[in-house]
């Protein structure tokens, strides 16, 4: 019967929104205050954000030498 | 509803509909007590706790090398773990394997199938998986003797029911997890090609998917044309948290390097952050003027720059902690289907139905 299919289906959705409704959560005062502190005590070893020097970075174009 | 013949059959149905009323009523509670919760915790936004941090100064990114070599669209890329070779699929059933530095193609491989739609580089750097219109993934060893046929070697890994959308290698060449247009995701095993768990919830095309960093545990995230992204525990099966803000499919998602939050892109054209530990979207990155969905995002090393492709041709460079746009990157020709950072976060490179793949630094 497409009755007891149905039921079996809605079980399953709320045993999910049971378990999703149940976990521990931080503020998001505390969150984002992570995200930042992790992203500045990264910042050195970014070398997108950075800016590597021509002569550190592999991609970047070197500088050419060229005889006199 | 038909009536039923038997006096006990009608008392049945009664007490199905009973008890079907009954769950629909405690879901709804529970979806009300969820965004409740979530908003108890909401005391801040983002940019406003991130005022006090340094601004942005200009940025110099410039295409630095072209890749040119599919004959069609390319979807996908991969970066090798040695910082230098790239893997890339194609609408026309192409797999390259290039060296980013010289721009030498070092493999190619012709899958019988087109549409390409995903392809990934094993942590070894020996193989490669792809997969797409042939709802497959493939392993293809990679040899050192270029004369040697690749796909004589093919190792088909895992089956979907429907098209193949993204794949990874986990922490090893061992396993590879896949999402597909059939809904679900799924871990294999790749010597047996052994179905070891499979992933369901999502109510739609699965299009994909990211590990989270070793750290942080075994976690994936993945993101569907139902709008959501969910987060999953990869030896239960279990989804574990999931949201559902963005207004359109979601092409891309990718974990924050700190693997408590990750970021996702959308046919709605914006981006967004969402952090695991708040449970809760903590940041949208958009503009009135960005009106074309967003293909692929990846960040920077320390998390602070998030870079999008977008179906106008252009890579947007986002500040994740201000919410402020930094940079418009122009050149490709067509849309930018794909999207990553290298491994020492040294560059990127986008890939592009204009045929061609760029590293940018």
């Amino acid at each position: 019967m497409s009755g007891s299919s149905n039921i079996v289906a809605m079980k399953k959705v709320v045993l999910q929104l049971r378990l999703e409704a149940g976990i521990n959560r931080v503020k998001v005062s505390q969150a984002a205050a992570d995200l930042q502190q992790f992203c500045l005590q990264h910042a050195q070893h970014d070398p997108l954000l950075t800016g590597m020097s021509t002569s550190n970075n592999p991609f970047r174009p070197q500088k050419v030498c060229s005889f006199l | 509803m038909r009536s039923p013949l038997i006096p006990e059959m009608a008392t049945q149905e009664v007490q199905l509909n009973e008890t079907l009323a009954h769950l629909k009523s405690e879901s709804e509670s529970l979806k009300s007590k969820l965004e409740e919760e979530r908003a108890k915790l909401h005391d801040v936004e983002l940019h406003q706790v991130a005022e006090k941090v340094e601004g942005l100064g200009q940025f110099v990114m410039k295409t630095r090398r072209t890749l040119k070599g599919h004959g069609n669209k390319v979807l996908c890329m991969d970066w090798c773990k040695d910082k230098r070779r790239i893997v890339s699929s194609s609408q026309d059933g192409k797999v390259i394997v290039w060296d980013a530095f010289t721009t030498n193609k070092e493999h190619a491989v012709t899958m019988p199938c087109t549409w390409v739609m995903a392809c990934a580089y094993a942590p070894s750097g020996c193989a490669v998986a792809c997969g797409g219109l042939d709802n497959k993934c493939s392993v293809y060893p990679l040899s050192l003797d270029k004369n040697e046929n690749l796909a004589a070697k093919k190792k088909s890994v895992a089956m979907h029911t429907n098209y193949l959308s993204a794949c990874s290698f986990t922490n090893s060449d061992m396993q590879i997890l896949t999402s597909s247009g059939d809904g679900t995701c799924a871990l294999w095993d790749v010597e047996s090609g052994q179905l070891l768990q499979s992933f369901h919830g999502h109510a739609a095309d699965v299009l994909c998917l990211d590990l989270a960093p070793s750290e942080t545990g075994n976690t994936f995230v993945s993101g569907g044309c139902d709008k959501k992204a969910n987060v999953w525990d990869m030896r239960s099966g279990q989804c574990i948290q999931s949201f559902e803000t963005h207004e359109s499919d979601i092409n891309s998602v990718r974990y924050y390097p700190s693997g408590d939050a990750f970021a996702s892109g959308s046919d709605d054209a914006t981006c967004r952050l969402y952090d695991l530990r708040a449970d809760r979207e903590v940041a949208i990155y958009s503009k009135e003027s960005i009106i074309f969905g967003v293909s692929s995002v990846d960040f920077s090393l320390s998390g602070r720059l998030l870079f999008g492709g977008y179906n106008d041709y252009t890579i947007n460079v986002w500040d994740v902690l201000k919410g402020t746009r930094v940079s418009i990157l122009f050149g490709h020709e067509n849309r930018v289907s794909t999207l990553r950072v290298s491994p020492d976060g040294t560059a990127f490179s986008t890939g592009s139905w204009d045929h061609t793949l760029r590293i940018w630094a």
